[in-house]
Order: structure tokens, then sequence, then C-alpha cells
């Protein structure tokens, strides 16, 4: 009961939130209901039992995310109203509601393979945080380590993309654009 | 009760307004978030399936996405600050200059 | 002994790529030289294994090596060495060793002297593939290079004009290539068919497998192959309808006349009717047998009735030899395969003799070939004159010649089977052909010396050419004088053909008429010819005589009702359907992709907005794709 209420609500919400990201004019309406939406979304975790998932997605997501969004606003005009030549709306509002109305009849359809066999299957009576620890450092410790590596490389291109010399363009000293912008 | 359809319904549906997102947005900002958006969408029914099926793959698969998402967006944040110093504007409709 | 099968089969294929290693250099002798001794070296080794076979040595076989196996069909490259094709062996290595030794003295002064070599042995190999072979597969690769190889060799002087009938009655060397192959190949496809049918019946295409398994087989199966594998060999030995390349073939240089005339080409197909005698002689074909018999006499009748009224030198030669393959026929649709082996070796060495005296005047007279235009030549060409003189009283019948016993026996084969009208038919052509050989001998080789209206001052051909002849000229002579021992040596393979007693007795008879008819020939060919050329208007406008010179008008026929009709619809076919049709379907795809291309390339704005658009519109298709089967699925 309280599952399906969780359900409904949290549904009805992520959905509401999502609308106004992807519909609000305002950068910082829609980057604070996509920061709301998050947090549902790890609501949705939780409800399906996976709570270290759901921690997951609040530090990462609704921690860091959003933080570095909040961050490279300021580097943008963020007060002022988006203006932009928006595509025919009929037409996206046509493909969105194609593909949701078809990813419904799929995903409604009756799932074939019902024999499907888990191959790391859930452990009674242990956390969850503690099972997939188990699997992740075991079973899956090669793409964890490259994902490390991965985030690092990341992390690295952000700061010599956005950090080093603010001042100046960092990927073509001598274009001519941006000498103009220096002079201005 | 609610079945794994439910959760995968609305992992569509969600992934819809994504898609949406991507379509109609012209601002490089906003197709970001409508990225995340898809991202998350495809973590739902990931998670679900990990449940409605005991097991913990569909988990590890939304973990590593989440991964992936976090780096998109530190480069891709790295790139968006770059372009907006080089031409000033986030438009897309601004910035087309691959004119075939 | 095996080694020995190994070095006659392959000493020409080495002396083949020995010359084509100096193909596209100038002329060197010695090229020659080693391709005639490796030539020699196979006619050893065939020697040999003739002799060990005449010993009572069993049949060798060989088996190279597994060369296609798939599924069901296993075909070994296999080789084997019975009386039978060690008789076609001995002849054919002994008479192309002539060929090459005399080829050296022909080809003096030509450019492409290596690159004939080369060819020349090629030949030799592919033929002897063909009658080594034990199985049909590899009788017809050799058949195969036999027709490519007389190609080559025909079209040897490809550059040559086309010039008109009116200054050489020939055609040019590439066009008389072309004729030849193509009429072969229409051949080989019934060839083919019937080695089809017997490999479908039987399971297997080795002879001896092939030919224990015919008595279980369907009548109409056993004539099917029997027929299909007779018009091969009907264009490979140019029996009529499919003649006519024979004669034009002359255009080549003449060893290579001398070659497939007397040794490696057009026997193949008397080869085949002799190899596959269990076939042949079986009652269920005896239709079959009775046509391939009727059909030789008629084309021994045929050819020696053109051959009377030729001026080409080679081509009366040529002619002579249709004939005298239809003698063969003759002998082995009668059933009569060792009579018709015998006249096949007798008949090669002196056909080759006579092609190699033709290739003699040829050369002395600047490539003049027109018999018309030579007389006298004995005086300036004494040994040729012999040469052609004895291979002409051989092929006449004269005894104690090669072909008076060869041929006799034949003549004898069809009074002995009761065929009185191809016996008939048969000692008619006797006379006919001593006639021609005479006729042609006297033209050139006696009477006024017509030639020195033409400026030509013959010579002799060098002295080793001459000498490298005499082997031919002897076993001319000879020859017949081994029909017993020869039969007994081929009859242990070969089903034996005895006369009937009744024939037996008339024996001297027949031989005697035979021989009355051709020195009436050889007589009203001195009396008209003798003594140099008389034309006579009123026969030469006679309505035989212009039918007899213009080949029956065959090829005329076949110009306007084979060759321009299917030239007509082939030009149809290239105008209507393979320009509208096939072109069309091609250039039809490459517009569609080009028009595509051109409407599509709008997407390309540059704007990456647009491009996602497009890439949710195909999103969106997928998903109707994966919605379509999931709700079917």
């Amino acid at each position: 009961m309280y599952e399906q209420i969780a359900f409904y609500l949290f549904s009805a919400l992520t959905v509401g939130l999502f609308m106004v990201t992807v519909l609000s004019k305002n950068i910082l309406y829609s980057m604070t209901s996509l920061a709301a939406g998050m947090v549902l979304i790890s609501g949705f975790f939780f409800l399906l039992g996976a709570d270290f998932l759901g921690v997951v997605q609040l530090i990462v997501y609704v921690g860091a995310v959003m933080a570095l969004y909040a961050f490279a606003m300021m580097f943008f005009d963020a007060t002022r109203d988006i203006k932009e030549k928006n595509t025919s709306s009929a037409l996206v509002f046509l493909l969105g509601g194609m593909a949701a109305l078809l990813l419904v009849v799929v995903f409604a359809a009756p799932i074939m393979g019902e024999n499907i066999q888990a191959s790391y299957p859930v452990i009674e009576g242990v956390g969850n945080a503690e099972s997939v620890g188990m699997v992740l450092f075991t079973k899956y410790l090669v793409p964890f380590e490259v994902a490390a590596v991965m985030l690092l490389v990341a992390m690295i291109a952000g700061i010599i993309l956005a950090g080093k010399k603010m001042d100046h363009s960092l990927t073509t000293v001598d274009d001519p654009i941006n000498v103009q912008e220096e002079t201005k | 009760m609610i079945g794994l359809s439910h959760y995968l319904i609305i992992s569509g549906i969600l992934f819809a307004i994504g898609l949406v997102g991507v379509l109609r947005r012209k601002n490089l900002l906003m197709l970001f978030f409508a990225t995340e958006i898809m991202l998350n969408a495809a973590n739902v029914a990931f998670a679900a399936v990990s449940n409605y099926y005991h097991d913990l793959t569909g988990q590890m698969f939304a973990f590593f996405i989440i991964a992936v998402a976090a780096s998109e967006v530190a480069v891709g944040l790295g790139l968006l600050i770059v372009l907006y110093k080089k031409f000033g504007t986030l438009d897309l409709d601004d910035l087309a200059s691959m004119k075939g | 002994m095996e080694k020995y099968v190994y070095i006659a089969l392959f000493a020409p294929l080495v002396s083949s790529i020995f010359a084509a290693l100096f193909g596209m250099s100038s002329k060197k002798n010695f090229v020659g030289v080693i391709a005639s001794l490796l030539l020699a070296t196979s006619f050893m080794a065939s020697a040999t294994l003739a002799s060990y076979i005449a010993e009572g040595g069993a049949a060798i076989h060989v088996t190279m090596m597994e060369w296609i196996g798939a599924g069901d069909l296993m075909i070994p490259f296999g080789f084997m060495v019975d009386h039978v094709s060690v008789t076609m062996m001995v002849v054919v290595t002994l008479v192309s060793t002539v060929v090459h030794i005399y080829s050296i003295g022909y080809m003096d002064h030509d450019k492409s002297f290596n690159r004939f070599f080369s060819y020349l042995s090629a030949f030799v190999f592919s033929m002897l593939v063909l009658v080594m072979s034990d199985n049909f597969a590899g009788l017809f690769i050799g058949w195969e290079g036999v027709g490519v190889c007389s190609w080559l060799l025909i079209g040897f002087w490809y550059h040559k004009e086309d010039v008109s009938p009116e200054v050489n009655p020939s055609i040019s060397p590439s066009w008389a290539a072309n004729e030849a192959f193509i009429v072969n190949r229409i051949a080989d496809l019934a060839m083919l068919v019937g080695i089809f049918v017997l490999y479908w019946n039987t399971g297997s295409l080795q002879y001896d497998v092939v030919f224990a398994e015919l008595p279980h087989l369907d009548t109409a199966i056993l004539t099917t192959a029997a027929i299909a594998l007779f018009i091969g060999a009907m264009g490979k030995s140019a029996q009529f309808p499919l003649h006519t390349w024979l004669t034009d073939a002359m255009e080549g240089p003449t060893p290579v006349s001398a070659l497939i005339h007397a040794a490696t080409m057009v026997t193949a197909g008397v080869f085949l009717v002799i190899r596959a005698n269990p076939l042949y002689s079986m009652d269920a074909v005896s239709d079959v047998s009775y046509f391939i018999a009727a059909l030789g006499t008629f084309v021994a009748f045929f050819a020696a009735s053109m051959a009377l009224v030729n001026r080409d030198l080679k081509r009366i030669i040529a002619y002579s030899t249709l004939s005298q393959l239809g003698y063969m026929f003759a002998a082995a649709g009668l059933g009569a395969y060792w009579i018709a082996l015998f006249h096949l070796a007798a008949h090669a060495f002196f056909k080759a003799l006579l092609f190699l005296g033709a290739g003699n005047v040829m050369h002395a007279m600047h490539d003049e070939l027109d018999i018309f235009k030579m007389g006298g030549l004995k005086q300036s060409m004494r040994a040729t004159y012999y040469y052609m003189g004895i291979a002409s009283i051989a092929l006449a019948g004269i005894p104690p010649f090669a072909g008076f016993f060869s041929k006799d026996a034949i003549i004898e084969t069809a009074f002995n089977e009761g065929t009185l009208i191809l016996w008939i038919m048969l000692v008619v052509t006797a006379g006919m052909t001593a006639f021609y050989s005479f006729r042609q001998v006297f033209l050139t080789f006696n009477g006024d010396h017509r030639y020195k209206e033409f400026g030509i001052h013959p010579h002799e051909m060098y002295k080793f050419v001459l000498v490298a002849m005499s082997p031919l000229a002897l076993l001319a002579m000879i020859a017949g004088f081994f029909q017993g021992s020869f039969q007994e040596f081929i009859t242990k393979l070969l089903p034996n053909y005895e006369m009937s007693h009744h024939t037996h007795e008339l024996v001297y008879y027949l031989g005697g008429l035979v021989l009355v008819v051709a020195v009436s020939g050889i007589a009203l060919a001195w009396k008209k010819y003798g003594n140099g050329l008389k034309r006579d208007e009123k026969c030469e406008n006679s309505f035989i005589y212009q039918l007899l010179k213009n080949q029956y008008y065959i090829p005329h026929f076949y110009a306007e009702f084979i060759s321009r009709p299917y030239a007509l619809v082939s030009e149809m076919m290239w105008r209507n359907v393979d320009m509208k049709i096939v072109d069309a379907t091609v250039d039809a795809i490459a517009h569609i992709l080009y028009f595509s291309g051109d409407k599509t390339r709008k997407m390309q704005t540059g704007n990456l907005s647009h491009y996602l658009n497009w890439m949710g519109v195909g999103f969106v298709l997928l998903l109707i794709v994966a919605a379509i089967t999931t709700v079917i699925g």
C-alpha cells in the first residue's frame, strides 16, 4: 500500500519536475527542478531495494553533478531568460509522444524469457550495499577500475578545459576571434 | 501491487520527456539537462529489472552509467565553457558553423 | 616403369615452360634444339614403355595426386599406360619430335621463334594428357588444352591482314583460330554433357569403373552418352557438319598443320571412340555405332570430292585428312577398333610427311600455295619431291606402303559387315584419294615451270630438316608390314576383329579391286596433269566443279544462315536486352542513389539541432520496429 502510494507520488512528481526542466525558459528553474527530480529518482531506487544505488544517486547526481552545473552556471548569464527559436513543437511532441507510446507498448507487452537465470543473484540476509560491494569488487573489478581511470581522465579534462588560464583561450591562442575578444 | 511494467513504463515516460528536451531545446546547457533525464530514466529501468529478477547485474549497470554520466558532465561542462568564451553564446542556431 | 610415364608426359611441359621463358626475346636457336631434345626424350620414354607393354608387361597405372575431392566426387589425377595409350603416345611423340626439328628450319626467319616452340610443346603435352589420362575428367582437360593450343597456333600469325578472296582464297589467321575454337566449343559442350550423363549414372569418371557399370544402364542413357560423346569427337575430328574449321586452320604455320592433322588434335576424336569402345560396341547403341560408320564414310567421300578441285596445296592435304578421318570413324563405327587405330598411326606418319613436304614447297615458293602457279619443282627440290611422292603413294594406298594395308583393312571391314553401300563409297573414295593426291604432286613437281612468271626462285630446304623427315618417310613405307604384330599387340586390350571366312577367301579380289581403282585414279591424274597444266574452261565452269570448288557452299551456308542471324540476334540482344534491361537496371540503381543523395543533401544543414531531430526520427523508427516485433513475437 505504502509502496503504491510512494510509487505514484514519485512518478507524478518526477514527471512534473522533469517537464519543468525541459520546458522552462529560465536555466535556474530548470536546474533546480532537475536536482529535485534526481532526488525523487533516488526515491525510486530505495523503493526498488537498491539502497546503495540510491545513495550514490544522491551523492553523485544531486551532490556532485548539480554542484558542477551550479558552478558552470557562473560563467553563463543565468538570470536572463533563454531566447531560442524552438523547433516546431508539433514535430517534437509528435516524436516524443510516439516514443513514449511505443516504449509503453514495448514495456507493457508480456515479458518473454520467464526463465531468465540470475547470474549474480541477490543473497538473502545480506545488505544491499554489502552484496553490491561483493559483486563489484570481485566480478566487476576491472570495469570498476577502468571507470575510476575514466573519472580521473574526465576530471583532468574538465580542469584543463575550464580552469587553466581563465582569461585566455586555451585551444587556439592565435585564433583571430579570441584576439578580437581580448582587445575588446 | 506495483509490477515491473509500472517501473518500466515510468522509465519510458521519463525517457520520452528527455527526448522531447533534446529535440526541442537549442541551448546546449538545456540539452545536457535533457540528457541527464534520459540517463536517469534508463537507470530506473535497470534498477527495476534488477529488483524483479533478483539479479545484481542491473544495479551494476546503473552504477557504471552514473560513473559515465559524471565524467560526461565534467568534460562536457569544460567544453561548454570554452565554447562560451569563444562564441559568447550556447545557442545551437548561432553555433551552426558546419554549413553543408 | 613409373618414371618413364612421368618423363614421357612431362618432358613436353618442361620444354614448353623453358621455351616460354624466352618467349619475348629474339630468336634463339638453342631453344628449338632443347625443345626438340626434350620431345625426343619423351619419345624415347614412350618407346621404352611400348616395348615394356609389348613384352607382356601389365598396363601401368599411376596416380599422381588426389585432384578433385568434393562430396562423393573423387577425381584423382591419374594416368594409365596401356596398349591403346602407348600406341598413341609413340605416334604423338614421334611425329611431334620430327615436327619440332622441322620447325627449327621452317620458322628460321620468324621473329616469334621461341614463342612458337612454347606453344608447340604445350600442344603435345595437352595431347599426352588427353591420351594418358585414366578418367574422363583428365581426358577433358587434355581435350580443352589441345583446343587452346590449337587456337594459339592457328592464330600464330595473328597480325596478318585479312585479304580479299580474290588475292588469296584463304582467310586471316585470327579468324581461322577463332573459328576452330568456337566450333570445338560447340562440340565440347556435347562432350561435357556425355561425361555428365556417364557420371550421373555410374558415379565415377574412371574408365574402368564406368565401363564396368555400362551393362547395368538403360538403353536410353547409353544412347544419350554415346551420341553426346560422339558429337564431342565430331568437333575435334572435324566431321561433318563441324568440319569447316579444319581447312581454315591451314592459316597456321605448316608445322602446326602437320601436328594438328597427324598427331595431336584431329585424332583425338577417333581416340575417344576407340577408348570408349566398351560403350560403342554394346548392342544397345549399335544404331549410334552404325551412324558413326555411315557418317565416317560420308565424310570420307565428301571431303575427297572437295579435294579433287582445290588449288590450295595445304587445303588439299587438309581435305585428305578429313577423308582419312572418315575412314577411321567408319572402321571404329563398324567395330574394327584396332583397324581404326592402325590406320590412325599409319596415317599420322604419311600425313605428317605430306604436310612437312608441303611446308618445304611453301618455303621455297615464298608462301605461295596455289598449285596452279607451281610446276616442275622436282628439278630444284628433289628430296622433297621424293618425300611427297612416298607420302602420296602411301596415302593413295599402293602396296607395299603403309596406306594400303590400313585402308584396305577398313574397306574389307565394310565389305565384311555386309554394308555394301559403305563399301562402294569407300572404294570410290579410294580412287578419288589417289587422283587428288597425285594431281597435287604432278601439278607441283612435274610439267612446265609456271612459277617463273611470278619471279620466284625455289630452293631446297635445309639439310637437317630433310634428314629429320626421313624417319617419317621410312615409316610411311614400312609401317604396313607390322599389321600382323600390331594386331596381336593391340587386341590384348581392344576387341579383336577378324574377317569372316567368306571375306577371307575374297581378300585378294577385294584388295585387287581397290588397287585397280587407285591405280586408275593415279593414271587419270597423270593423263590430265602429268605434262603440265591444261586448263579446261568448260569443265571448270560446270556446276559440279563450281559446287566442289565452293565446298558445297557450306561455308556460305554457315555464314548466311548461322553467323549472320546469330550476329543479328546478338545485336538485337545487345540493343534491347543488354542496353535496355541489364544496363538500365544498373544505371537505375546508380540514379536512385544519386537522386536520393541529391534530395537528402538538404538534411545537412550544419545545425546540430536539426541533426538531433533526425536522430529522434530514427530512434522512433527503430522503436516502431521493436514494438512491432514485440507485439507480433
